[in-house]
């Protein structure tokens, strides 16, 4: 097996990356006036806000007027962006090109402040100070499990009903699991609008039902065991707090129903974030199949972080033979470490003594003759350390090819129907807007983008 | 050694790995862990390859030199039944309470009710005696919600205090407290060499510290080999590239000639030798940050093969190298 690192082949195997599943093209997508939400969702870690901010970005700058709604950025992404100041509303992101006429805004959502503003707005000033000052309200609000999730789609919903953009790209919570981000809203507009509520305001309503008389029996009991665990102040507070909303909303099942009707309409796509791993991966299976089963539409996997190379058709197996061969060859005199890679002069002496006849670089030097690098005073021995060490490297990212193309080979088996996107790793973090419409770039590419030589 | 160890980190870093390979790490030489996860996620059985875990302790792996893993899903539902039944003999009022969404009320919506039964849980498992008065496990071990959250997770009595203020919720968040504030507890804390989990451990830290909980070690997850260091990175820059051509000729993947294949292979060579310095230059910022913490700080390396259950030997073997274990 000889090498052939042609160029012209490793375009062939970037392309085979992309075989077995569809490709996913988000230009159309974004540009398509149709499309009115964008939601992105995937297991935490991912890449999910860059990949929001990304897209809103590019969605501006070919003519649309965008609103992204991240959940938790980066402090430094945030700054570039101008929304690391928690005051809910949208603000427009500087230094965008609107040549094309788009603009692009941008709010890290505050949740508490969302909560109190749906308060405040339904209530009278006298109602709305008592729930804003009801403890039960204040632990709810700061944050317990599944409000972040429901205030995210209540502000979505909000921001969709001002209609004041042509797209909104909404990052979704780093919730524990998928699960959460679908079923928070139902959870805690059933809960704020459920029979438990009914029972707490008024008892006897509920067990006069039919279907339900046998809870009559112990209703009292019951609000008295949950008194008991819960505290008896507590159940006070939660009912003081249930009496004052429940006047003032038109049904919090109301609105969450209306935010889940308004994921499933037609302008509405999902993209489903992940990496190149286990994890991830599974996450991301699991939430296509969750967005199919409530009939959500899903427009495609956005994989981040893929890596590729400028060498692929160099195996990490030939790699690692050569760095071997490299280092043999040089064993007998090597007991310097890497101190010798600073100590020129003196490897430089003992390589032209002890170098055993097989050392490749006499037999490969005629082969350039008349270079000005041929007299290049860097020794051989530091050069052979070195390329041993760019060889490793290699091999190590090969291997890390590899596992990546089995990770996703995984997922295509198992949903070939779902296009994908591939976004080449970086190595770095995002936190400007020019790195991120580098990532816009490589999202709308249908292939990774490999490093180019020389670059 | 702290018999509670608590792993927390932000998504992605591993910490369920880690807690896994923790608990194994503990459970050596003929010691019995408790690896307890409270999240609903199935992590571990995923990790451990087998079904999903039901609530109920039992053994999942058997650590090297004869030690016993054993591991729980905490069911904050079940956790509620339970210890309504056990404090109040319930019986069938337990299962109305749940037909009326009471307990999914009080274990998903009332603030800090769900966190109290999960660490209560946990606790409980610390304490538990055999009857010759020995604990039952040595150590449990638990793999926490992420670094955003653990603080308010483990400080369960602030966020309980206001609400109950009586109460067996409320004695049950006092008796939790005084076992995770005590030396008893260690909040080890997973990221990665990237800026966000690195920023996220350093605001995680200052938080635990705030709300006076043991905070333990840093572990930092998937570090990648080191395979050049920083005088081999300038030499690259600085290398001609013929030289560089006549080397891997040498090692015999083709000519050296321009247009050679050994030629052709320095670009892609040196440009992720580039990437490779950009990303250790940035690690090397993270691990600065880290080691300002103060803290206790380890490093478990990437798996070439990636994570499974031989892996997740492989990682407890190097935490007990570390003596972190």
């Amino acid at each position: 097996m000889s090498p052939s690192p042609d160029p012209a082949a490793r375009h062939q195997e970037g392309a085979r990356h992309l075989d077995p599943a569809r490709v996913l093209d988000v230009d159309p997508l974004l540009e398509d006036p149709k499309t009115r939400i964008v939601v992105c969702c995937g297991a935490g870690g991912v890449g999910k806000t860059t990949t929001a901010a990304a897209l809103g970005l590019r969605a501006a700058e070919r003519g649309r007027k965008v609103v992204v709604l991240t959940i938790d950025p980066a402090r430094r992404l945030a700054q570039s962006m101008g929304i690391d100041s928690l005051d809910n509303t949208p603000r427009r992101v500087k230094g965008v090109d609107d040549s094309a006429g788009g603009e692009l805004h941008a709010m890290m959502l505050d949740m508490k402040r969302t909560f109190d503003e749906i308060v405040e707005v339904h209530a009278d000033p006298d109602r709305a100070a008592a729930i804003l000052g009801n403890p039960f309200y204040q632990s709810l609000s700061a944050g317990f499990a599944g409000t972040q999730e429901y205030m995210a789609m209540e502000k979505l919903g909000q921001l969709r009903a001002r209609d004041d953009w042509d797209l909104i790209v909404v990052d979704t919570p780093p919730s524990r699991s998928a699960l959460d981000f679908l079923d928070a809203p139902k959870r805690l507009g059933s809960f704020l609008d459920g029979k438990l509520i009914r029972v707490l305001l008024a008892p006897a309503k509920v067990g006069g039902r039919a279907g339900m008389k046998f809870l009559n029996v112990g209703m009292s009991m019951m609000t008295g065991v949950l008194g008991k665990v819960l505290g008896g102040q507590f159940l006070k507070d939660v009912q003081t707090f249930v009496a004052a909303m429940d006047s003032m909303f038109g049904g919090f099942r109301t609105r969450a129903d209306a935010t889940y009707k308004l994921l499933q309409a037609p302008g509405t796509a999902f993209l489903v974030v992940a990496v190149p791993e286990r994890d991830a991966l599974r996450e991301a299976a699991y939430f296509v199949e969750r967005l199919a089963a409530e009939d959500m539409p899903l427009a495609g996997l956005v994989l981040n972080r893929v890596h590729g190379s400028g060498a692929e058709r160099l195996s990490a197996e030939r790699a690692l033979a050569a760095a071997e061969n490299l280092e043999d060859s040089r064993i007998v005199d090597q007991d310097d470490g890497k101190a010798g890679v600073r100590n020129s002069p003196d490897t430089q002496g003992s390589s032209d003594s002890l170098e055993p006849t097989a050392h490749p670089s006499s037999e490969s030097a005629p082969e350039n003759p008349g270079t000005p690098e041929s007299a290049d005073p860097v020794d051989e021995r530091s050069v052979d350390r070195l390329t041993a060490g760019l060889l490793r490297l290699h091999a190590e990212r090969m291997h890390l090819l590899a596992r990546e193309q089995r990770t996703r080979d995984r997922f295509t088996a198992r949903h070939p129907e779902v296009a994908v996107t591939e976004v080449a790793a970086l190595p770095g973090d995002v936190h400007d807007l020019a790195g991120l419409r580098d990532i816009g770039a490589r999202l709308a590419t249908r292939r990774p983008e490999l490093p180019e030589p020389g670059a | 050694m702290s018999r509670l160890q608590v792993v927390s980190g932000k998504g992605g870093t591993g910490k369920t790995t880690v807690a896994a390979a923790l608990a194994l790490a503990l459970a050596t030489e003929g010691k019995r862990a408790l690896l307890v996860e409270v999240e609903g996620r199935q992590g571990i059985a995923q990790l451990f390859e087998t079904e999903a875990l039901p609530y109920e302790e039992r053994k999942i792996a058997v650590a090297p030199g004869g030690g016993e893993v054993y591991a729980l899903a905490i069911d904050p539902e079940l956790a509620l039944l339970d210890y309504l039944q056990m404090f109040y003999k319930l019986g069938s009022a337990g299962r109305a309470l749940k037909k009326l969404g009471a307990i999914d009320f009080a274990t998903t919506i009332a603030p800090g009710v769900r966190d109290v039964l999960l660490t209560g849980k946990a606790c409980e498992a610390v304490r538990r005696k055999d009857k010759s008065g020995r604990f039952t496990y040595d150590y449990v071990v638990m793999d926490a919600p992420p670094t955003g959250r653990i603080t308010r997770f483990l400080n369960v009595n602030d966020e309980v205090a206001g609400l109950a203020k009586v109460g067996p919720i409320h004695n049950q968040a006092q008796a939790v407290m005084r076992v995770l504030k005590s030396r008893e507890t260690a909040v080890h804390l997973v990221t990665l060499l990237e800026e966000m989990p690195v920023q996220e451990t350093a605001d995680g830290t200052a938080e635990l510290r705030a709300a006076r909980l043991p905070v333990g070690r840093v572990i930092v997850n998937m570090v990648r080999p080191a395979v050049l260091d920083a005088a081999e990175l300038e030499l690259a820059r600085g290398t001609p590239r013929t030289a560089l051509a006549r080397s891997l000729s040498g090692a015999g993947l083709g000519g050296a000639r321009r247009g050679g294949h050994a030629e052709r292979l320095v670009d892609p060579l040196l440009a992720q030798a580039e990437e490779y310095a950009e990303r250790y230059a940035l690690e090397e910022e993270q691990r600065a940050v880290l080691t300002d913490l103060g803290l206790p700080l380890h490093e478990l390396p990437l798996l070439a093969e990636g994570m499974d259950l031989a892996g997740l030997y492989e990682l407890a073997t190097e935490l007990r190298k570390q003596g972190i274990a």
